[in-house]
Protein backbone atom coordinates (compact mmCIF):
# COMPACT_ATOMS: atom_id res chain seq x y z
CA UNK A 1 0.00 0.00 0.00
CA UNK A 2 1.16 3.10 -1.41
CA UNK A 3 0.44 6.56 -2.17
CA UNK A 4 2.88 8.61 -4.49
CA UNK A 5 2.38 12.83 -4.91
CA UNK A 6 4.38 14.30 -7.31
CA UNK A 7 5.64 18.34 -7.08
CA UNK A 8 7.58 20.55 -8.32
CA UNK A 9 10.25 22.61 -6.07
CA UNK A 10 12.18 25.13 -7.47
CA UNK A 11 15.00 22.78 -10.21
CA UNK A 12 13.48 19.60 -8.20
CA UNK A 13 10.71 17.56 -9.02
CA UNK A 14 9.75 15.80 -5.89
CA UNK A 15 8.12 12.53 -5.86
CA UNK A 16 6.59 11.34 -2.41
CA UNK A 17 5.82 8.57 -1.38
CA UNK A 18 3.63 7.34 1.49
CA UNK A 19 3.50 3.80 2.80
CA UNK A 20 5.06 0.20 2.01
CA UNK A 21 7.23 -0.51 -0.79
CA UNK A 22 6.90 -4.36 -1.91
CA UNK A 23 6.52 -6.59 -4.96
CA UNK A 24 2.19 -4.97 -4.78
CA UNK A 25 3.48 -1.20 -4.87
CA UNK A 26 6.88 -0.96 -6.47
CA UNK A 27 5.91 -1.10 -10.05
CA UNK A 28 3.56 2.52 -9.08
CA UNK A 29 6.16 4.02 -7.83
CA UNK A 30 8.53 2.95 -10.43
CA UNK A 31 6.02 4.36 -13.31
CA UNK A 32 5.62 7.09 -11.82
CA UNK A 33 10.15 7.86 -11.89
CA UNK A 34 9.73 6.86 -15.57
CA UNK A 35 6.71 9.17 -16.24
CA UNK A 36 8.43 12.45 -14.64
CA UNK A 37 12.18 11.60 -16.33
CA UNK A 38 10.36 10.65 -19.65
CA UNK A 39 8.93 14.40 -19.45
CA UNK A 40 11.79 15.55 -19.30
CA UNK A 41 12.13 16.30 -15.30
CA UNK A 42 15.44 14.77 -14.75
CA UNK A 43 16.72 16.36 -11.59
CA UNK A 44 14.55 14.40 -9.03
CA UNK A 45 14.01 14.16 -5.64
CA UNK A 46 12.64 10.73 -4.02
CA UNK A 47 11.41 11.73 -0.73
CA UNK A 48 10.98 8.51 1.00
CA UNK A 49 10.51 10.17 4.34
CA UNK A 50 7.33 8.64 4.38
CA UNK A 51 8.19 4.86 3.88
CA UNK A 52 8.28 2.93 6.40
CA UNK A 53 8.93 -0.23 4.86
CA UNK A 54 11.11 -1.52 1.47
CA UNK A 55 12.11 -4.87 0.50
CA UNK A 56 14.23 -5.92 -2.67
CA UNK A 57 11.30 -4.43 -5.33
CA UNK A 58 11.69 -1.34 -3.75
CA UNK A 59 15.63 -1.21 -3.78
CA UNK A 60 15.40 -2.35 -7.28
CA UNK A 61 12.97 0.48 -8.49
CA UNK A 62 15.98 2.54 -6.90
CA UNK A 63 18.65 0.88 -8.51
CA UNK A 64 16.20 1.78 -11.81
CA UNK A 65 16.26 5.14 -10.69
CA UNK A 66 19.80 5.99 -10.51
CA UNK A 67 20.09 4.14 -14.24
CA UNK A 68 17.15 6.03 -15.67
CA UNK A 69 17.68 9.26 -14.67
CA UNK A 70 22.29 8.72 -15.36
CA UNK A 71 21.08 8.30 -18.51
CA UNK A 72 19.61 11.27 -18.99
CA UNK A 73 22.35 13.51 -17.57
CA UNK A 74 20.23 14.24 -14.37
CA UNK A 75 20.26 13.96 -10.53
CA UNK A 76 18.70 12.16 -7.79
CA UNK A 77 18.58 12.74 -4.49
CA UNK A 78 16.80 10.23 -1.85
CA UNK A 79 15.57 11.01 1.40
CA UNK A 80 15.06 8.74 3.89
CA UNK A 81 13.22 8.66 7.00
CA UNK A 82 12.92 5.36 8.32
CA UNK A 83 16.25 3.99 10.66
CA UNK A 84 15.20 0.29 9.35
CA UNK A 85 14.74 1.80 5.91
CA UNK A 86 17.69 3.46 6.24
CA UNK A 87 19.42 0.21 7.32
CA UNK A 88 17.94 -2.03 4.53
CA UNK A 89 20.48 0.76 2.27
CA UNK A 90 23.62 0.04 4.28
CA UNK A 91 23.68 -3.96 4.19
CA UNK A 92 22.81 -3.90 0.34
CA UNK A 93 25.55 -1.25 -0.25
CA UNK A 94 23.22 1.10 -2.00
CA UNK A 95 23.67 3.69 0.92
CA UNK A 96 27.24 4.17 -0.94
CA UNK A 97 25.33 4.60 -4.63
CA UNK A 98 22.58 6.71 -3.64
CA UNK A 99 22.94 10.36 -2.80
CA UNK A 100 20.93 10.47 0.82
CA UNK A 101 19.47 12.89 3.13
CA UNK A 102 17.44 12.93 5.97
CA UNK A 103 14.92 15.29 5.44
CA UNK A 104 13.25 16.95 2.25
CA UNK A 105 14.52 20.71 2.58
CA UNK A 106 18.59 20.30 2.03
CA UNK A 107 17.69 17.92 -0.61
CA UNK A 108 15.60 20.19 -2.92
CA UNK A 109 18.66 23.03 -2.37
CA UNK A 110 19.92 23.93 -5.58
CA UNK A 111 22.55 22.17 -7.76
CA UNK A 112 25.93 23.63 -6.49
CA UNK A 113 24.63 25.29 -3.47
CA UNK A 114 26.12 24.62 0.14
CA UNK A 115 28.83 22.53 -1.40
CA UNK B 1 9.92 -26.37 20.48
CA UNK B 2 8.84 -22.80 20.96
CA UNK B 3 5.33 -21.87 20.91
CA UNK B 4 3.74 -22.31 16.72
CA UNK B 5 2.05 -19.62 14.84
CA UNK B 6 0.73 -20.86 11.58
CA UNK B 7 -0.84 -18.79 8.55
CA UNK B 8 -1.81 -20.10 5.18
CA UNK B 9 -3.22 -17.37 2.72
CA UNK B 10 -4.01 -17.59 -0.98
CA UNK B 11 -1.17 -16.95 -3.34
CA UNK B 12 -1.81 -12.96 -3.87
CA UNK B 13 0.81 -10.30 -3.83
CA UNK B 14 -2.02 -8.21 -1.95
CA UNK B 15 -1.97 -10.48 0.82
CA UNK B 16 2.08 -10.19 1.64
CA UNK B 17 1.24 -7.15 4.27
CA UNK B 18 -0.89 -9.67 6.16
CA UNK B 19 1.66 -12.09 6.35
CA UNK B 20 4.23 -9.46 7.27
CA UNK B 21 2.14 -8.35 10.28
CA UNK B 22 1.04 -11.52 11.14
CA UNK B 23 4.43 -12.73 11.55
CA UNK B 24 6.08 -9.80 13.50
CA UNK B 25 3.34 -9.72 15.56
CA UNK B 26 3.62 -13.25 17.03
CA UNK B 27 7.65 -12.35 17.07
CA UNK B 28 6.85 -8.94 19.43
CA UNK B 29 4.85 -11.51 21.78
CA UNK B 30 8.47 -12.83 22.84
CA UNK B 31 10.09 -9.95 24.27
CA UNK B 32 13.59 -10.82 24.72
CA UNK B 33 13.83 -10.02 20.70
CA UNK B 34 14.75 -6.41 19.73
CA UNK B 35 12.84 -4.46 17.35
CA UNK B 36 16.14 -4.34 15.04
CA UNK B 37 16.12 -8.45 14.67
CA UNK B 38 11.92 -8.06 13.83
CA UNK B 39 12.71 -5.99 11.18
CA UNK B 40 14.93 -8.21 9.52
CA UNK B 41 12.63 -10.83 10.29
CA UNK B 42 9.80 -8.59 8.38
CA UNK B 43 12.04 -8.41 5.43
CA UNK B 44 13.46 -11.53 5.31
CA UNK B 45 9.58 -13.25 5.67
CA UNK B 46 8.39 -11.20 2.85
CA UNK B 47 10.93 -11.90 0.68
CA UNK B 48 10.32 -15.43 0.77
CA UNK B 49 6.54 -15.03 0.63
CA UNK B 50 7.16 -12.70 -2.82
CA UNK B 51 8.91 -15.83 -3.91
CA UNK B 52 6.31 -18.00 -2.79
CA UNK B 53 3.73 -16.10 -4.52
CA UNK B 54 5.52 -15.51 -7.79
CA UNK B 55 5.91 -19.83 -7.73
CA UNK B 56 2.73 -19.86 -7.68
CA UNK B 57 1.68 -17.31 -10.41
CA UNK B 58 4.24 -18.36 -12.92
CA UNK B 59 3.25 -21.88 -12.49
CA UNK B 60 -0.54 -21.99 -12.10
CA UNK B 61 -0.61 -23.71 -9.13
CA UNK B 62 -3.59 -23.17 -7.20
CA UNK B 63 -3.21 -23.98 -3.64
CA UNK B 64 -2.29 -21.70 -0.53
CA UNK B 65 1.17 -20.88 0.70
CA UNK B 66 2.11 -21.74 3.95
CA UNK B 67 4.33 -19.62 7.04
CA UNK B 68 4.84 -21.66 10.00
CA UNK B 69 6.36 -19.69 12.84
CA UNK B 70 8.28 -21.45 16.03
CA UNK B 71 8.93 -19.11 18.27
CA UNK B 72 11.47 -20.47 20.67
CA UNK B 73 13.14 -18.68 23.31
CA UNK B 74 16.52 -17.68 22.08
CA UNK B 75 15.26 -17.69 18.26
CA UNK B 76 12.17 -17.63 15.75
CA UNK B 77 12.23 -19.88 12.96
CA UNK B 78 10.01 -18.96 10.43
CA UNK B 79 9.79 -21.72 6.94
CA UNK B 80 7.73 -20.84 3.78
CA UNK B 81 6.04 -23.20 1.82
CA UNK B 82 5.21 -23.19 -1.00
CA UNK B 83 3.43 -25.88 -3.90
CA UNK B 84 5.17 -23.97 -6.82
CA UNK B 85 7.27 -24.95 -9.32
CA UNK B 86 10.45 -25.35 -7.74
CA UNK B 87 13.81 -23.52 -8.81
CA UNK B 88 17.42 -23.52 -7.33
CA UNK B 89 17.86 -20.17 -5.41
CA UNK B 90 21.82 -21.17 -5.79
CA UNK B 91 22.03 -20.86 -9.63
CA UNK B 92 21.17 -17.49 -9.16
CA UNK B 93 24.11 -14.38 -9.36
CA UNK B 94 24.69 -12.24 -6.35
CA UNK B 95 24.95 -8.66 -7.20
CA UNK B 96 28.12 -6.99 -7.31
CA UNK B 97 29.41 -4.71 -5.05
CA UNK B 98 27.61 -1.03 -4.91
CA UNK B 99 30.40 0.56 -6.44
CA UNK B 100 30.96 -2.29 -9.48
CA UNK B 101 30.03 -1.00 -12.85
CA UNK B 102 27.94 -3.85 -13.70
CA UNK B 103 26.02 -3.01 -9.81
CA UNK B 104 23.21 -0.88 -11.65
CA UNK B 105 22.38 -3.74 -14.11
CA UNK B 106 20.89 -5.52 -10.77
CA UNK B 107 17.14 -4.41 -10.70
CA UNK B 108 16.18 -7.87 -9.88
CA UNK B 109 17.10 -10.84 -8.22
CA UNK B 110 18.22 -8.79 -5.00
CA UNK B 111 15.47 -10.73 -2.84
CA UNK B 112 17.90 -14.10 -2.18
CA UNK B 113 21.08 -12.34 -0.95
CA UNK B 114 19.39 -9.42 1.56
CA UNK B 115 17.30 -12.49 2.71
CA UNK B 116 20.73 -14.19 3.62
CA UNK B 117 21.96 -10.99 4.86
CA UNK B 118 19.37 -10.19 7.20
CA UNK B 119 18.73 -13.70 9.02
CA UNK B 120 21.14 -15.98 10.45
CA UNK B 121 20.02 -18.70 8.99
CA UNK B 122 18.77 -19.51 5.49
CA UNK B 123 18.03 -23.04 3.83
CA UNK B 124 15.97 -23.71 0.48
CA UNK B 125 14.55 -27.37 -0.06
CA UNK B 126 13.75 -27.28 -3.33
CA UNK B 127 12.19 -30.16 -5.25
CA UNK B 128 9.33 -30.44 -8.35
CA UNK B 129 6.18 -29.70 -6.46
CA UNK B 130 7.50 -26.75 -4.62
CA UNK B 131 10.04 -25.39 -2.34
CA UNK B 132 10.38 -24.71 1.67
CA UNK B 133 12.36 -21.46 2.64
CA UNK B 134 13.67 -21.94 6.29
CA UNK B 135 14.89 -18.57 8.15
CA UNK B 136 16.19 -18.29 11.51
CA UNK B 137 16.29 -15.46 13.31
CA UNK B 138 18.42 -15.79 16.89
CA UNK B 139 17.73 -13.06 19.78
CA UNK B 140 21.27 -12.05 19.47
CA UNK B 141 21.93 -8.96 17.39
CA UNK B 142 22.31 -9.02 13.20
CA UNK B 143 26.12 -10.38 12.57
CA UNK B 144 27.74 -7.77 10.66
CA UNK B 145 29.17 -8.60 7.13
CA UNK B 146 33.47 -8.33 6.45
Amino acid sequence: MISVDTQVRGSWTVIAAVGEVDVVSAPELRAEIVRVVSEGFSDVVLDLSGVVFIDSFGLGVLVGAVKRIQAHDGHLRVVIGEARVHAVLELTGLDRVLDLYDSLEPAIAPLGAGG
Amino acid sequence: MGEIVELEIPARPELLSLARLVITGAATIEPAFSDDRIDDLRIAVSEACTNAIEAHVSSGAADRITIRCDLAEDRIEVEVTDNGTGFDPYALDAAPDAEHPDRLAYESGLGIPLMKVLVDETEFRASPTGTVVRLVVARHPRRTSE
